[in-house]
């Protein structure tokens, strides 16, 4: 079961109306990996990870989670997998443990369990200066804090992250980077797109979406060298204007 | 279960720190009961009538007197002036005009043909409509005191018959539907803002990657707005009971029953909006556009459906408020029971139903 890898999607497709927002994508992500999720605006990037969480039904192609079918087996895939947008999607009237107990009910955990894996959060993301007060209230940064917060309390397998800095001050970004490699060195695979191309080399993998195809996958280092680029950034915009130069 | 609960205990935390909201959803409904109950006053007081008294005995100034002291009559004009009572009416002198004949005394012992004559300005049709009514009501009270029973009086044709409202006052017939439009109000308006409110915030999309089903979550937002539509309910009829002294006849426990399943039935229309339009500003406007005017207009509660137009008949059958108003008029003023009922339960049963699988598919099609 460990061995499998978290995300294995085939040809994977997403057709609204006559545009084809995602289009026969292949992705294989191991286990335990931090992988990227690079693209510009309107690439597919969302559109893609909603299939993943179950938010979404793809028009065509295959693809599992965790080893769950994202056709049939969605209840299980929502189990096992936390998911955390730009947009603060949290209860902006309810305080920050108002709303990490809500999630933890959603989840299922046990009235005990929830209150002793709330605390371990509060602990583990330094949320305690600001968790009884309403989140609507809070500074961008702890807000993100908190809705990673809310995301990982059923321990998922698998975190889905889109741009989750997104909007956050550099030091706040380094902060929520060293607490998501602390879940990956515990064994979480977390999916993260970002626009920032330090985030991206903090990633084992990356792949670079452009509309609606996945135009390169490989990590940050090996894609500098074999397009001759000085860094990530380079890389990246080189291959970006290529591809629209193409067409 | 436990799911439903905590998503319910969430909800109420979301109204209760929503004071401003919260203020509206129980005052607006007291506010319009004044408003309906005092300043909308359909009765209509003081109509001059003249009156031609050719029989001059006991009876026909009891007759005239019974006019004069129901309120709604006053004396017109000293009667050499009313030679020609269609004269009276053109030149607007009064808007009514009685002649009775010689031989009411005598009709009224032994039963002969005899006829009263009114002669009514059609102008002013609310007027017209009134008096002819109110003297239709003292008309019939008063053969049904003067008459030996079972002798009828075959000249004397009285078209209608106002029961349950003997008093015709116009706030015992307003207020109880009042309550069907404000229960479909708030609750329609409510629950499509407070689905459209998590759809917008994104927080509809958070809770859907949970793994917690559709239904759940539309259960456990809008049980909490079923107590809040109950209190309006209960606010507007104790106001109505006590305050307008509407009389309450029939059961309550009938009619708490029944308001479940209308307010069931609009909460269901809410959750159609919500499906429907995806930000709370449009939520808001359909939902107003889709309670309060049809509720208002073509449910019975102002304009009788019999003088509707066809078509426009018809719509009313669609309109949840049309149901509940017969319900509510019927336990309220005439002490109706379930035998009677029930035809209009059932139909709010069907209107949700109908409401809610189409509701359910446009849920799925969103997520889909």
């Amino acid at each position: 079961m460990m061995s499998e890898p978290a995300v294995i999607i085939e040809k994977l497709t997403r057709k609204f109306g006559d545009f084809t927002a995602v289009d026969a994508i292949d992705l294989t992500v191991e286990r335990g990996e931090i992988f990227g999720f690079l693209g510009a605006n309107g690439a597919g990037k969302t559109t893609a990870i909603r299939m993943l969480c179950g938010l979404l039904l793809p028009t065509s192609g295959n693809g599992t989670v965790n080893g769950f079918d994202i056709y049939r087996e969605n209840e299980k895939i929502k189990r096992s997998i936390g998911y955390m947008s730009q947009k603060f999607s949290l209860y902006g009237d309810l305080t920050g443990r108002e709303n990490l107990n809500f999630y933890g009910s959603v989840y299922c955990l046990p009235e005990c369990d929830r209150k002793e894996r709330i605390a371990e959060i509060i602990e583990s993301l330094d949320l305690s200066s600001f968790i009884d007060r309403p989140s609507g209230s809070l500074p961008v940064g702890w807000r993100q804090r908190l809705a990673l917060g809310a995301a990982i309390l059923h321990k998922p397998a698998i975190l889905f992250l889109d741009e989750p800095t997104g909007g956050v001050d550099p030091v706040f970004r380094r902060r929520f980077w060293e607490i998501l490699y602390r879940l990956a060195d515990q064994g979480t695979t977390l999916f993260v797109t970002t626009h920032y191309m330090d985030e991206a080399e903090f990633c084992r993998r990356i792949s670079i979406m452009h509309r609606g195809h996945i135009i390169e996958v490989g990590s940050p280092r090996e894609l500098v060298a074999r397009y001759h680029q000085p860094d990530l950034q380079e890389t990246f915009i080189s291959l970006i204007s290529k591809q629209a130069a193409n067409g | 279960m436990g799911k439903i609960r905590h998503i319910i205990i969430k909800e109420i935390r979301h109204i209760l720190r929503d004071p401003r909201s919260l203020s509206i959803a129980i005052l607006m409904p007291i506010m319009m009961t004044f408003l309906y109950g005092y300043a909308i006053n359909l009765d209509i007081k003081n109509i001059r009538l003249g009156v031609l008294d050719y029989d001059r005995t006991h009876e026909s100034r009891d007759l005239a007197g019974r006019f004069f002291n129901s309120g709604y009559f006053v004396k017109a004009l000293a009667e050499p002036d009313m030679a020609d009572p269609e004269r009276v009416l053109k030149t607007g002198k009064a808007h009514a005009v009685l002649t009775i004949e010689p031989g009411l005394a005598k009709a009224l012992t032994d039963g002969s043909e005899y006829q009263l004559g009114m002669l009514i300005d059609g102008a002013d049709a609310n007027t017209s409509a009134a008096a002819a009514g109110y003297s239709n009501v003292i008309l019939y009270q008063f053969i049904k005191e003067k008459m030996p029973p079972g002798i009828k009086l075959p000249g004397v044709s009285i078209a209608q018959e106002i029961l349950y409202n003997p008093d015709l006052k116009s706030s015992h017939f307003f207020v109880p539907g009042l309550i069907a439009v404000i229960l479909m109000m708030i609750s329609a308006l409510l629950t499509s803002m407070t689905i459209a409110r998590e759809n917008e915030t994104g927080t509809m999309e958070q809770l859907l990657t949970a793994p917690v089903k559709p239904r759940h979550i539309i259960i456990g937002k809008v049980v909490p707005y079923i107590g809040l539509a109950v209190l309006d309910g209960v606010l507007v009829l104790l106001f109505a009971v006590f305050n307008f002294g509407v009389p309450f006849i029939g059961s309550s426990l009938l009619l708490f029953a029944f308001g479940i399943i209308y307010v069931i039935a609009a909460l269901s229309l809410g959750i159609l909006i919500s499906t429907i339009f995806r930000t709370q500003q449009q939520a808001m406007m359909m939902a107003q556009l889709l309670t309060i005017l049809p509720s208002v207009m073509l449910s019975g509660f102002i304009f009788e459906i019999k003088n509707m137009p066809i078509i426009l008949q018809y719509v009313s059958y669609l309109i949840p408020a049309r149901f509940f108003l017969l319900i509510i008029r019927g336990i309220m003023l005439k002490g109706s029971g379930i035998a009677v009922l029930w035809p209009q339960a059932a139909a709010l049963v069907l209107i949700t139903l109908i409401l809610l699988s189409v509701a359910a598919k446009r849920f799925k099609i969103r997520i889909g």
